[in-house]
């Protein structure tokens, strides 16, 4: 069953991507789906069997790497954290192929769609339910794959291309840290499974390696090198250019891949190897602060975006700092639990702006909408149940999951805690006020471009459909898991999969004003996002003239996408000019083949003098050659004559 | 001084200015006419080397045959005087350095070697003519050359007849092939004659 | 120089060298005449004659001093293939003239690559 769950996906990937053109769009989009939902069952089942029954699994599927030491087979590892994943995946991703069969209904290249959210959904599988860290590694290769097939989807555009190649050369830098950690895991601990390194771990605690003169902790080391490979994937603080540009891509893939799965997966990655972090607190450290600051980074930037899809881009960018930030100050359970509930409410928030952007046939500018909740009362609804859920309305799942956060940060005594708790609480009010800026901007008011509007209609059932199953998600998830994920018998839950933590007490008894903390910052920017687009519309447009240089700097996303720019990008073009100009073209080519033909040339040309066509100039030079053979030839008897010529001079 | 080596000088100087005016005169039939003198000087240094036959062979085919040819053909090309270049180019220094320098070197060899000592060879014993010196090897030891040297003088005959020969297209010719080659059936045709009526 | 081993040398008082002497001066003439004259082509000929007749004084002299009559026999040889080779180059100054129409050396460039 185990290999069901992550190999169905890749059938309908092959059957899908080879097949596609037979099938025809419909039954591609059908096949994938049905074969993804059977996935999904499967994964709710397990994931009753080993969160409540305790029930986890190894299964070998082949031997695959043996050289000297390292052996490394392929194996299928099913235990709470494995199961969590594995719902949240499948769950989303054949909600999401679904919505897609109605989404993507014009497009003329659905099967190869298909193909590739089957293909990404088994490189997320193999990625959740690696045994070592070198399948861990092919699923994260495999993630970004997709993400970049997925994002120049529509290839035809060139912003697209540009997106998806961004998207996978940010991935990349952080895969190189990912890889590096990987590296220095083989040189300390000579295996890459996770049981043999986890075990391992604490006699390891001690090493100290020398880098480039600097001595740190092995493990230390480590940990922050296979961070900076979740900063990449996750998008976090200086590796989060991407995210923003790969809203590209269709918007179902925006609310698979960088909602709910693959930027998930550095959240993942640390919480799986929570058994290695624990024994390296600068590396908890490093987490957190970067956690938080994205978080509130992210936040400062959604306030002013104008696209629909990049508010939620950032809200995203923004949640994952949230968890990562959990995660630092060791409550990977709290961050654990907030992965699982974002998954749905941030998936719904994408789907239900897809499901506004297809009823007014492509416009996704906030400004351009208005007035939508009398066209598309359904996915008004669903989007409100998605904000309610994001900003931690009470009793919806964003309730349970952020406030127990925030409440971590503010018991944790680690370094970083206080930094991390203040940057959250602001976030959390930012995030309440640009949810629900966009809310009032698409549903509500007159409308701002009237003829969008006239053709605007509801979305079909097929893409509403997982709009609701989302909804009970977002509104239900909380309530009924919390219990076993971060408020029961926690350790009976996760288990062995995530490190014990002993400390699960003092979140609980947080002061009441730290447990009503997140409800009012949501409250305030309720209120504020009310009175500026609803009561009095026209502060938004005075704030812009009187602050322009912050509303810049908030657009402008920090300037980073510049900074980069000037940075590593046209140091690197002109690094690249230079080895081409000069480095190729004149010292390779001009020594080489240029050159070469160049000198030929050059040397033809002067020979050719020789052949004026006059013979006797021809003659000429053959007399030349006479006279030196002779010389040659006759040079003892011509040398002795002088010679013999010589003392007759004196003599006179 | 004897009267040999006088007339050695003589024949020497003569020669060698005929050869500077061969290459130098302007007229190219003053040139052939330099160079029938040139011969002819030459051949005078041949019977002072006791090579009369040579030197008479010299002044017939050469004289005789060669330069004529060349006066044939200088005639009967048309060349224009006025059109003569005179040229000495920017090359003649470098060339007139070679060519001293080829001069130099023939003449140092001349004036530095000697003979080896058994390289004269005994004369014969009694006086025979130049001819019957050569006529005694000539026909018996290098028979094989003489009939070389018969066989390059038909090649060169036939070479020069096949370079300048011109077929005129209008000159009746016979194509002997074409006469033997004819058949009964082309020539004759046998017509049955009624009386009082003829041919026609 | 050798002594007067030579009956020649002895009877006429002039030695072998300044019979090669004038053969090279000959030489060098012929030489001189083959890229020194821009007239025509004929005169390139007659150099090639002049050339040829030095050689052949050289061997006869030789012969004559050495008493072996085979430089004669070989001066004979070449006189022989001096008057073909002579011919031929007349018969091909006649066509090319046919064709070409002038003679003059600085014309002939035809090879010119």
């Amino acid at each position: 069953m185990y290999s069901a769950i992550v190999f169905l996906p890749l059938a309908g990937a092959l059957i899908a991507g080879f097949f596609g053109r037979i099938l025809g769009d419909k039954a591609s989009g059908i096949l994938t789906s049905l074969l993804l939902i059977s996935a999904a069952v499967l994964s709710w089942i397990v994931f009753y069997r080993v969160g409540f029954h305790g029930e986890e699994a190894r299964v070998a599927i082949l031997p695959w790497i043996a050289v000297g030491d390292l052996q490394s087979s392929w194996s299928i590892r099913v235990d709470t954290l494995t199961a969590v994943m594995l719902v949240v995946v499948n769950t989303v991703s054949s909600v999401v192929h679904v919505y897609s069969i109605g989404y993507m209904s014009d497009d003329d290249m659905q099967p190869r769609f298909f193909a590739f959210l089957s293909l990404f959904t088994f490189a997320m599988l193999a990625l959740v339910t690696a045994d070592n860290f070198v399948q861990l590694f092919f699923g994260w290769e495999g993630v970004g794959l997709a993400s970049y097939l997925l994002i120049g989807f529509w290839y035809h555009r060139p912003s697209a291309n540009a997106a998806a190649i961004k998207a996978f050369i940010v991935n990349r830098v952080g895969d190189f840290g990912f890889a590096l950690g990987i590296f220095a895991i083989v040189y300390i601990f000579r295996d890459v499974s996770f049981d043999t390194v986890f075990a391992a771990a604490r006699e390891k605690q001690g090493i100290i390696l020398d880098v480039f003169g600097y001595k740190v902790q092995a493990l230390t080391l480590i940990c922050l090198l296979l961070f900076m490979g979740a900063m990449g994937k996750s998008a976090q603080f200086l590796l989060h250019t991407w995210l923003p540009d790969a809203m590209e891509g269709p918007t179902p893939v925006s609310a698979l891949i960088h909602a709910a799965t693959m930027v998930t997966a550095g959240v993942f990655m640390v919480a799986r190897l929570s058994p290695l972090f624990e024994l390296s607190p600068v590396a908890l450290t490093a987490v957190t602060i970067v956690g938080a600051t994205t978080a509130f980074f992210a936040a400062t930037v959604g306030v002013a975006q104008n696209d629909i899809k990049r508010v939620i881009a950032y809200s995203t960018c923004s949640q994952l700092g949230y968890m990562f930030a959990a995660l630092g100050l060791r409550a990977y359970s709290a961050g654990m639990f907030h992965l699982f509930t974002h998954a749905f409410f941030k998936a719904l928030l994408f789907l239900g702006a897809g499901s506004v952007i297809h009823a007014l046939h492509g416009e996704q500018d906030l400004r351009k909408m208005g007035g939508l909740r009398k066209a598309a009362p359904i996915t008004f609804a669903m989007m409100v149940i998605g904000t309610l859920a994001l900003t931690g309305f009470p009793f919806t799942a964003g309730f349970y999951s952020k406030d127990m956060i925030i409440e971590a940060t503010h018991a944790s005594d680690a370094p970083a805690a206080h930094y991390a708790f203040v940057l959250l609480a602001i976030a959390a009010f930012l995030t309440s006020f640009y949810s629900w800026r966009l809310i009032f901007m698409a549903f509500f008011g007159t409308p701002r471009d009237h003829h969008a509007f006239e053709h605007a209609h509801e979305s079909p059932f097929v893409m509403t459909g997982p709009l609701f199953v989302l909804a009970l998600g977002a509104l239900a998830a909380g309530y009924v898991f919390a219990p076993a994920f971060i408020h029961g018998d926690v350790a009976q839950f996760w288990r062995s999969s995530l490190a014990p933590v002993h400390e699960a007490g003092p979140a609980a008894e947080a002061p009441i004003w730290i447990q009503a903390l997140p409800t009012i910052m949501m409250l305030a920017g309720f209120l504020i996002a009310y009175v500026s687009y609803i009561a009095l519309p026209g502060i938004p447009a005075w704030t812009v003239r009187n602050f322009k240089p912050v509303n810049a700097f908030l657009v402008r996303k920090w300037y980073f996408d510049e900074l980069y720019h000037v940075i590593f990008v046209m140091p690197y073009r002109w690094l690249s000019r230079m080895l081409w100009v000069y480095g190729d073209g004149a010292i390779i080519d001009g020594l080489g083949p240029d050159g070469v033909s160049a000198r030929v040339l050059n040397v033809a040309k002067g020979a050719v003098r020789f052949q004026t066509g006059y013979v006797y100039q021809y003659a000429f030079v053959m007399l030349i050659g006479v006279v030196a053979l002779v010389t040659y030839f006759a040079y003892p008897v011509l040398a002795s004559y002088f010679a013999a010529l010589l003392p007759h001079r004196g003599t006179v | 001084m004897t009267i040999a080596g006088f007339f050695f000088y003589v024949f020497s100087i003569v020669t060698i200015a005929s050869g500077v005016m061969v290459i130098s005169v302007r007229n190219p039939v003053h040139a052939v006419l330099f160079l029938i003198l040139a011969f002819f000087n030459a051949a005078g240094l041949f019977v002072l080397l006791g090579a009369e036959f040579l030197a008479m062979i010299l002044v017939i085919v050469y004289v005789g045959a060669v330069a004529v040819l060349f006066l044939f053909v200088v005639m009967m090309l048309d060349v224009d005087f006025s059109e003569l270049r005179s040229g000495f180019t920017r090359y003649t220094p470098v060339a007139f350095l070679i060519g001293a320098i080829l001069l130099g070197e023939l003449v140092i060899v001349v004036a530095s070697f000697t003979l080896a000592p058994g390289a004269i060879q005994p004369l014969p014993a009694d006086h025979i003519t130049n001819a019957e010196a050569i006529g005694r090897v000539l026909y018996t030891k290098y028979v094989y050359f003489f009939q070389l040297a018969g066989l390059t003088l038909l090649v060169a005959m036939i070479g020069a007849i096949v370079l300048t020969l011109r077929t005129r297209e209008y000159a009746k010719r016979q194509n002997i092939g074409r006469q033997v080659a004819r058949r009964r059936g082309d020539a004759i045709e046998v017509v049955q004659v009624e009386t009082g009526k003829g041919l026609s | 120089m050798p002594a007067a081993s030579s009956t020649l040398e002895a009877a006429t008082g002039i030695a072998l060298q300044q019979y090669l002497t004038v053969a090279a001066i000959l030489f060098t003439l012929g030489v001189f005449g083959i890229f020194l004259n821009r007239k025509n082509v004929i005169v390139i000929l007659m150099s090639i004659e002049l050339m040829l007749l030095a050689v052949n004084i050289n061997l006869v002299a030789f012969s004559a001093y050495l008493n072996d009559i085979t430089g004669q026999i070989f001066a004979l040889l070449v006189l022989t293939v001096a008057a073909a080779e002579a011919a031929i180059g007349l018969a091909i100054i006649v066509i090319y003239y046919r064709n070409r129409g002038s003679i003059a050396v600085d014309d002939i460039n035809s090879m010119k690559g």
